[in-house]
């Protein structure tokens, strides 16, 4: 397929369709390519398809849009959520836009190959049903879907719901409960909820990587780095200020959030970030109708509508820590 | 840094006998940028706010603290105070420590401690306040009322008469709206018409009232006090300047086939017509989906017989753009559509009519010309039902979940019109409850059960069934009872739930008013402004409020103009200052704030933005300060902070906060 | 831990947000009509409950709040129309988070409050004031990881 989308995007840079490509380019190893822009077909030799491909450009097309011309984007069909809830804010211009939908078949996860204990590697190939890892030590054969990354696990289906056109075979990898996570935290006392949280966001190092994946999080300048707010901190001057920015982070995006599953890809602390997100998606899912952020361009977030006979907020008591 | 004075009340006792008054000067005075503080017995009178004229002409303060009553008495008191002593009233802050500390706390030690927090966290908004100055707008001096019924007559001759100019948009050719449709009124019996007309020719010949019928509202920008509106006035294919108004060419009209409006589709009309015979103006419209000379170019009789030369067939649509300082929505109400209740046999049988049908066979104008027959055959029927809350007061999708209101008391009109004029005919009513609130109202219902005989069953009609000899078989249940009864009767009124004209709901969004589930529009308070919409000048009279009769509307009517007097009286409004502010820097230009405003108060512009040295071209959001009343709903959902409350900002309260519970 | 220096008892500190049109005058109502609740709530006047930011709330506990009420017109009853709609959804999302991180739900509340309900802002504030007298200090929303106790 990399090659159907290299060829692709030559013609498209060629007839002056679009002036330039954003995708994702060779790293210095196969698991880890990186974001990038291509401006000329030579530049479009580096452009790389594979199963590490997991970065979502939606965000990059924020910037993607201020600049002259159109821009050819690859997303992933997880990643057309993303595009449409940045459309609906009006962060994106269609029209700076040429979208290609690209096939997905699931992507994956290096830190679960490395934690089968392997090292030393020195390439990845493979097939879309299993990879051959090549090592110091000797070829390793995985199958993929024991090393898809978690949010594959709870695909949102296979269809692209943005594109100009489509190119490549996609599969929905769903294999799991998407809320599965959530729940078992929602089943723990008060106790044990705390000191998982705890556990979890103690390792928080504050590099801020989950904000600035997020394409949800695309606020020009963060109310976390606003003297507006009172709230300027970059590094934590309380113990307290991690939780306060994880909080207010998930509710930032509570509604727009499309559960694209970046800030846990991305944390170098391997922080399950998802867990907060999820856990709004699950609340705003029962109290207030099934929702998926991204679906549509033109649908209104659960947090700017209400019904009369809303639920009143001492539900969360009711409910009780289960 | 500002120079804050704080002043501290005794309130006589009040304050004083479970606060150390002394203790809450002495640290409040220690606070950071507090340079002066004193206590005083009644802070509220001449000679206390002479103190805080003193001391800042003294201290130079810039900042006001009043530790006293609570800031919804007297707040504005001491900020024309400060005004008088030369500072920006909006530099006040009221810690209260009347209501909220003293008068519920009888422990002087916990009294005091709390007042001082409580001066405390003023103090630190006060440090954080900014000068606020109201905006002033203009205010153009004639209002725009949207329909020409009872409602929208009754609003534009008052305010007419307050000496405002009016103009009345009716999408019709004649104004009069419903209550020229019907034939008497509860519970006096006038005609309708009768009590009507006079209004209608009041209105028309009103100096200071224009009418535009035949007429849309198609645009509407602005705000309060200054609208811009586009009026489509469409073709009516006649100059009403030459038209007198003589009949000649309806009656010469050779398409007379049209189902005619007025009379609910029960009678025909011609295609070029006056909806009926009162309507003002009397100037006729072609409707040119009927009429001959439009769909095939031949004709033209109407134009020859016409000795005035009034008929213009190239006549084109008039878009007038006028300014108004008020709208006042008179939308009305039409019945519901029935098409959903097949059980009642109204798309099968001509018998089965809603009660605003019948309103048109009860009237001398109407297609029987007042005769009471079936409208299948023209014979003098035996026995009528009635149905009542046909729609109203449904649990289905089909209908409406509220109470129409007017159904118990026209449905007894019509019951003892009927018994009045034919004492031979039966009449039966079926209902769920008889609501019959108002003057007079009940003893009107009595008087039809007891002196008319009219036979009230409680319990709802099933199915009603046309029979092969012509006859309709009405199925129902008799709750009182308990049993299930059939009776035939010749003719079946359906008492039909109302609902808002349909054209309310574009209007609405034009208006940025809100609407209910509804559709009727919402009240700016249900109890304490009922005649006012949220959006600031835009005034609501009659059934686009919610149902009522026709004494309710015309009370409204009056209400909604005295409220668009009040507005129009004022030569500049002062808006509020307290309201959202958007750093353009921040901004991210998402509409997450325009979409929780209930004001309309926001909007987007593509402006050249300066951000430290980058210059691009962002969407920013702008409010308008005529329209904001201040919630801060959009501050909360802004997720970057850009939005911030001018009087109420993120910093000030967050320095509130810091300092209770510091 | 605020310990009245007397008594040695638990003295918290609660927060009450009340908004400017209903349930501030209901507080003030409750205040002339002498109907008592403890000294350990303060109000902050804001002019809708539509007004209160999450991290409002999240600042008053970061602060050493070891309770946050918010108090609204009641529903229907929004001076601004729609507030207290939006307020509503707002605060069940973040009181069920805070349950969800495994604060006690009881530090969190939000009661509809009109300008009449003297006696329903008196009543509510003992009740939430006894709630958090209960729960005891408020040591979740601080993190104790640096700590020695």
């Amino acid at each position: 397929m990399q090659e159907q989308l290299i060829n692709r995007a030559k013609e498209l840079l060629a007839d002056g369709t679009v002036v330039r490509v954003l995708g994702w380019r060779r790293g210095d190893m196969d698991y880890n390519p990186e974001v990038a822009y291509f401006n000329s077909a030579d530049e479009l030799n580096d452009f790389v398809y594979n199963g590490f491909c997991g970065a979502n450009l939606s965000k990059y097309m924020i910037e993607a849009s201020k600049l002259e011309g159109r821009t050819l984007v690859f997303l992933k069909p997880c990643d057309t959520y993303s595009f449409n809830q940045l459309l609906t804010e009006h962060r994106v211009d269609r029209d700076k836009a040429y979208i290609i939908g690209v096939g997905c078949r699931g992507k994956l996860d290096i830190e679960k190959i490395k934690a089968q204990g392997i090292t030393g590697i020195t390439g990845i190939t493979g097939t879309p049903d299993a990879v051959k890892v090549s090592t110091i030590y000797g070829d390793f054969d995985i199958a993929c879907k024991d090393i898809r990354l978690e949010r594959c696990h709870v695909c949102k289906g296979k269809e692209h719901r943005v594109y100009d056109e489509l190119i490549g075979e996609s599969a929905d990898t769903r294999d799991a409960d998407r809320m599965a996570g959530v729940e078992a935290i929602e089943a723990m006392s008060p106790e044990e909820k705390f000191a998982f949280f705890r556990a979890e966001l103690s390792k928080c190092i504050r590099c801020n990587a989950c904000r600035n994946v997020c394409p949800a999080c695309s606020c020009r300048k963060c109310v976390f780095d606003s003297t507006k707010f009172d709230s300027a901190q970059k590094a934590n001057t309380t113990s307290f200020e991690e939780k306060m920015f994880h909080i207010i982070r998930a509710f930032h995006v509570a509604g727009r959030c499309t559960d694209c599953g970046e800030c846990s890809r991305v944390c170098p602390q391997g922080i399950p970030l998802h867990l907060f997100n999820r856990k709004f998606i699950k609340d705003i899912n029962e109290l207030y109708g099934d929702y998926q952020a991204g679906e549509s361009a033109d649908q209104r977030a659960p947090l700017v509508s209400y019904t009369f006979e809303d639920a009143e907020p001492g539900i969360v008591s009711e409910r009780g820590s289960k | 840094m500002q120079r804050i004075g704080v002043f501290v009340c005794h309130c006589g006792s009040n304050i004083a006998a479970t606060v150390d008054v002394k203790k809450v000067v002495e640290m409040a005075a220690r606070e950071p940028s507090v340079v002066h503080a004193e206590d005083y017995p009644y802070m509220c009178s001449e000679a206390g706010q002479a103190k805080i004229a003193q001391a800042v002409a003294e201290k130079g303060l810039t900042g006001i603290v009043v530790c006293s009553c609570s800031p919804r008495m007297h707040e504005a008191t001491f900020r024309k105070a400060a005004e008088r002593a030369g500072i920006n009233p909006f530099m006040v802050e009221i810690a209260n420590i009347r209501e909220h500390c003293s008068w519920i706390h009888k422990n002087i030690e916990e009294g005091t401690e709390k007042a001082i927090i409580l001066a405390r966290a003023a103090i630190a908004k006060v440090n954080l306040n900014a000068p606020l100055f109201p905006g002033e707008s203009r205010v153009t001096k004639r209002a725009l009322v949207i329909g020409g019924g009872i409602a929208g007559i009754q609003s534009a001759l008052d305010i007419a008469d307050a000496g405002y100019e009016v103009d009345i948009v009716e999408k019709t050719p004649s104004i009069g709206g419903r209550m020229a449709q019907l034939d008497k009124t509860f519970p006096t019996l006038d005609c309708s018409a009768c009590i009507l007309t006079p209004k209608m020719v009041e209105a028309a010949a009103h100096e200071k009232i224009r009418i535009y019928t035949y007429s849309e509202v198609e645009k509407i920008s602005g705000f309060v006090g200054d609208f811009t509106v586009d009026i489509r006035k469409k073709a009516r294919s006649i100059d009403a300047t030459k038209c007198t108004g003589c009949g000649v060419c309806q009656e010469k009209c050779h398409s007379k086939k049209s189902l005619s409006e007025f009379n609910r589709g029960l009678g025909t009309r011609s295609a070029i017509y006056t909806p009926f015979a009162q309507a003002i103006p009397n100037v006729p419209v072609i409707d040119r989906e009927a009429c001959i000379k439009f769909k095939t170019g031949k004709c033209g009789v109407c134009a020859k017989v016409c000795a005035a030369g009034a008929i213009d067939y190239e006549q084109k649509d008039e878009i007038i753009t006028e300014k108004y300082g008020a709208i006042v929505v008179a939308t009305g109400f039409d019945t519901i559509k029935l098409d959903k209740y097949d059980e009642y046999a109204y798309n099968q049988s001509k018998d089965v009519i809603t009660s605003l049908e019948l309103e048109r066979v009860m009237n001398a104008a109407g297609p029987t010309k007042g005769h009471l027959e079936r409208l299948s055959d023209g014979k003098h029927p035996e026995h009528i039902v009635f149905v009542q809350c046909v729609g109203s007061r449904c649990s289905d999708e089909r209908g409406k979940p509220y109470c129409s209101k007017i159904c118990c008391m026209y449905t007894a009109k019509h019951a003892m019109l009927i018994r009045d004029k034919y004492p031979d005919v039966k009449v039966t009513v079926f209902y769920i409850d008889v609501r019959t609130p108002g003057k007079n109202f009940d003893e009107f219902y009595r008087r039809a059960v007891e002196e008319y005989g009219v036979n009230y069953i409680k319990g709802q009609v099933g199915k009603v069934a046309p029979q092969p000899d012509g006859s309709l078989l009405v199925q129902a249940s008799d709750l009182l009872d308990n049993k299930q009864i059939k009776l035939k009767a010749d003719m079946v009124v359906l008492a039909t739930a109302i609902e808002p004209d349909p054209s309310v709901r574009p209007l609405a969004t034009m208006l940025t008013a809100s609407i209910d589930t509804n559709n009727f529009l919402t009240e700016a308070h249900p109890k304490l402004r009922p005649v006012e919409s949220p959006t600031a000048g835009i005034f609501l009279s009659g059934v686009c409020q919610g149902p009522k009769d026709i004494p309710e509307t015309v009370a409204q009517a009056g209400a909604a103009a005295v409220k668009a007097i009040g507005l129009l009286a004022k030569d500049k409004l002062t808006t509020n200052p307290c309201t959202a502010k958007a750093d353009e820097l921040l901004c991210n230009g998402c509409s997450t704030c325009a979409n929780v405003c209930p004001y309309g108060a926001i909007s987007y512009e593509t402006k050249l933005i300066n951000d430290h040295g980058i210059r691009e071209d962002r969407r920013v959001a702008v409010v308008n300060n005529a329209l904001c009343q201040g919630c801060g709903a959009c501050t909360v959902a802004c997720p970057s902070g850009a939005m911030d409350l001018q009087g109420f900002s993120n910093r000030q309260i967050i320095a509130e906060v810091d300092a209770i519970c510091r | 831990m605020p310990v009245n220096e007397k008594t040695g008892e638990f003295t918290p500190k609660i927060v009450a947000f009340c908004c400017n049109w209903c349930s501030y005058a209901g507080a003030d109502l409750a205040g002339s009509s002498r109907l008592a609740y403890p000294a350990e709530v303060k109000i902050i006047r804001v002019p809708c409950s539509c007004r209160v930011n999450p991290m409002f709330i999240l600042r008053a506990f970061e602060k050493g709040a070891d309770g946050v009420i918010i108090c609204g017109c009641h529903p229907g009853d929004c001076h601004y129309s729609t507030g207290n709609y939006y307020a509503r959804r707002r605060m069940t999302l973040l009181f069920s988070m805070l349950d969800y991180l495994g604060v006690e739900s009881g530090r969190t509340r939000v009661e509809w409050v009109s300008a009449a309900e003297g006696v329903k802002f008196s009543t509510t504030m003992n009740e939430f004031a006894a709630k958090i007298h209960e729960l005891g200090p408020n040591v979740r929303l601080e993190d104790l990881r640096c700590k020695n106790n």
